[in-house]
């Protein structure tokens, strides 16, 4: 069987393993749009003057776009990867003929398929529903931003299982690696309001650098092209750094 | 042994300053099932996990099926089927499912249909296998094992946790493989589980093979020798007794059901000068047992650290 045929093999299964578990549906793909509808209904029709009268609902748009795309990659490989090695499924794919690689690009697969899912439903009800401009004029931004994004964040997600002990401290690390990051970037709280030296500190870490491309590349304001090479960069760098500790830590059989 | 499928010569493994395989040697003939039996921390999942392709070795030369596990490859892999110690199952995942999932791993699978009926699940080939009981389940982790149609399996402590039904279930499944041609490496710490199951039993304690042989033979059990026991009988002293064997007497003088207990290499012989010599005094010799030592005697014996 060539290798293509192998991921697309492995690809499939965890699509259904996916979308038949509960928590994943609901961390991944739902609560991220339940976000989306609980801030544009707070914060209505007020505009932030400090970035040239955006509607919070267009602020918002790129906002939950970063966390779905972080959900889906690095938040969900850490916990299912932990999951399975806790549970031997690593340990037994290791004593099958796959190789690594097939085994781990099946799930990144499944978790850029979803990221790009993800992006799609939380940009089509933005417009729908909010009437937040989608920027067909900066595609290319939007979608570098995006696979760049994405697959940085499956390499720390890999990354962090290293640290994660067993399956019960997986939420606890990511949410606590996820959710102050969340707040200080700018995503739960529109940076207009966060104090300048806060968010610099949050500059330190690729959740700020993911989300500031993809707001250049979905804000009406933008001139240009919407790329942020910058930003792009710290976020590659990340990925690269994961990828290196991914490959020195990463480890097949349960710590119990 | 001609052309056997795993050799082992003076292997050795530790952890740290603990010696978990202190140099065994052992080799298993194609098509048989070789059971390894021993206590827990007796360092059989891990020989079998180096044997497996999982941990690597301190010393010793290891081959399975013509290749050292230590680099293992693809072509080796295909070759192997493995169930590890404990469930390991998607549980969103059917039956018929997970046996495809993995049956894609392999350039030559069994088909899925033909394995589920190999390990008894047809009637659960649509179930998930998070709602198959604990039987079901460890049969499913050997079908996922038998999928890629393997020459050699290795089934760590396959019934652990099982009720006795379960576990006679799955005994006749593991005995069914023997139809298959396979060559099946089996570790338990059951004894009645290798007798069952094994053509040959080897006994590991404490990092070494203490024992092996077929489970008949095991231990030297022919050459132990027979307990002839029976009450003492009342006013008789154990001085009294006629001296054969090698005699032991438990309990206080004076107290009651003192037993004797005798070990003899010639039990006819020894037999009969006890009963002409009860016959003569017209003495009963009460709970009279004559036993041959059993398996689990033998077993702990071994084991006896």
């Amino acid at each position: 069987m060539s290798s293509v045929r192998l991921v697309l093999h492995e690809f499939r299964f965890i699509q259904k393993v996916f979308w038949r578990n509960p928590a994943s549906v609901f961390f991944t793909a739902l609560l991220p749009v339940i976000f989306l509808l609980i801030f544009a209904t707070i914060f209505g029709n007020d505009k932030i003057e400090k970035l040239g009268n955006l509607p919070t609902t267009t602020y918002y748009v790129p906002a939950i776009v970063t966390l779905a795309v972080i959900s889906a990659t690095m938040v969900s490989l850490a916990t299912n990867l932990t999951i399975a090695r806790e549970a031997g499924l690593l340990k037994r794919g290791r004593g099958t003929p796959l190789p690594a690689w097939v085994f781990i690009a099946g799930r990144v697969g499944n978790a850029i398929v979803i990221s790009v899912l993800m992006v799609v439903v939380v940009t089509v009800i933005g417009r729908v529903l909010y009437d937040a401009p989608i920027p067909w004029e900066r595609l290319p931004a939007l979608i570098t931003t995006l696979f760049v994004g994405a697959a940085s964040f499956c390499c720390l997600g890999i990354a962090m299982t290293a640290i994660i002990p067993s399956r019960e401290a997986a939420p606890a690390i990511t949410n606590l690696i996820t959710l102050p990051l969340y707040f200080l970037s700018g995503i739960f709280i529109p940076e207009s309001e966060i104090p300048d030296g806060v968010l610099s500190f949050a500059n330190h870490f690729p959740i700020r650098d993911f989300f500031e491309a993809f707001f250049a590349a979905y804000n009406p304001n933008t001139v240009g092209s919407g790329f942020e090479w910058g930003d792009l960069a710290v976020v590659a760098i990340w990925g690269l750094a994961g990828l290196l500790l991914a490959i020195r830590f990463f480890r097949w059989t349960p710590r119990h | 042994m001609p052309d056997p499928v795993i050799s082992i010569r003076g292997l050795r493994k530790s952890y740290g300053e603990f010696e978990a395989v202190k140099g065994i040697d052992l080799e298993v003939g194609r098509e048989e099932i070789l059971g390894v039996l021993g206590p827990n921390g007796a360092g059989k999942t891990t020989s079998v996990e180096i044997l497996e392709g999982y941990l690597g070795r301190d010393g010793g030369e290891v081959e399975v099926l013509g290749v050292d596990p230590a680099k293992p490859t693809r072509a080796w892999r295909e070759k192997i089927g493995i169930v590890l110690q404990g469930t390991t199952l998607e549980p969103t995942l059917t039956v018929a499912e997970s046996l495809q999932l993995y049956a894609g791993y392999y350039s030559n699978p069994r088909p899925v249909e033909e394995v589920i009926s190999l390990v008894g699940l047809e009637e659960s080939a649509g179930k998930r296998a998070g709602r198959l009981s604990g039987g079901q389940q460890r049969r499913l982790d050997v079908g996922i094992a038998l999928v890629g149609d393997p020459e050699l399996l290795f089934l760590d402590e396959p019934t652990t946790g099982f009720d006795p039904s379960a576990r006679r279930h799955a005994w006749e499944m593991i005995s069914g493989l023997r139809d298959l041609g396979k060559t099946v490496l089996l570790t338990t710490h059951y004894l009645d589980e290798a007798q069952a199951l094994a053509d040959r039993v080897a006994v590991m304690s404490e990092g070494v093979i203490v024992a092996e042989d077929t489970p008949e033979n095991l231990g030297g059990r022919e050459s132990l020798p027979t307990r002839i026991t029976f009450v003492l009988p009342e006013g008789i002293g154990p001085d009294e007794l006629p001296t054969i064997g090698r005699a032991a007497v438990d309990g206080e003088p004076g107290g009651e059901a003192r037993i004797v207990m005798i070990e003899t290499d010639d039990a006819v012989e020894d037999l009969q000068i006890l009963t002409a010599w009860a016959l003569e005094r017209n003495l009963p010799l009460a709970g009279l047992e004559v036993k041959r030592p059993s398996l689990e005697d033998v077993y702990l014996r071994l084991t006896a650290a």
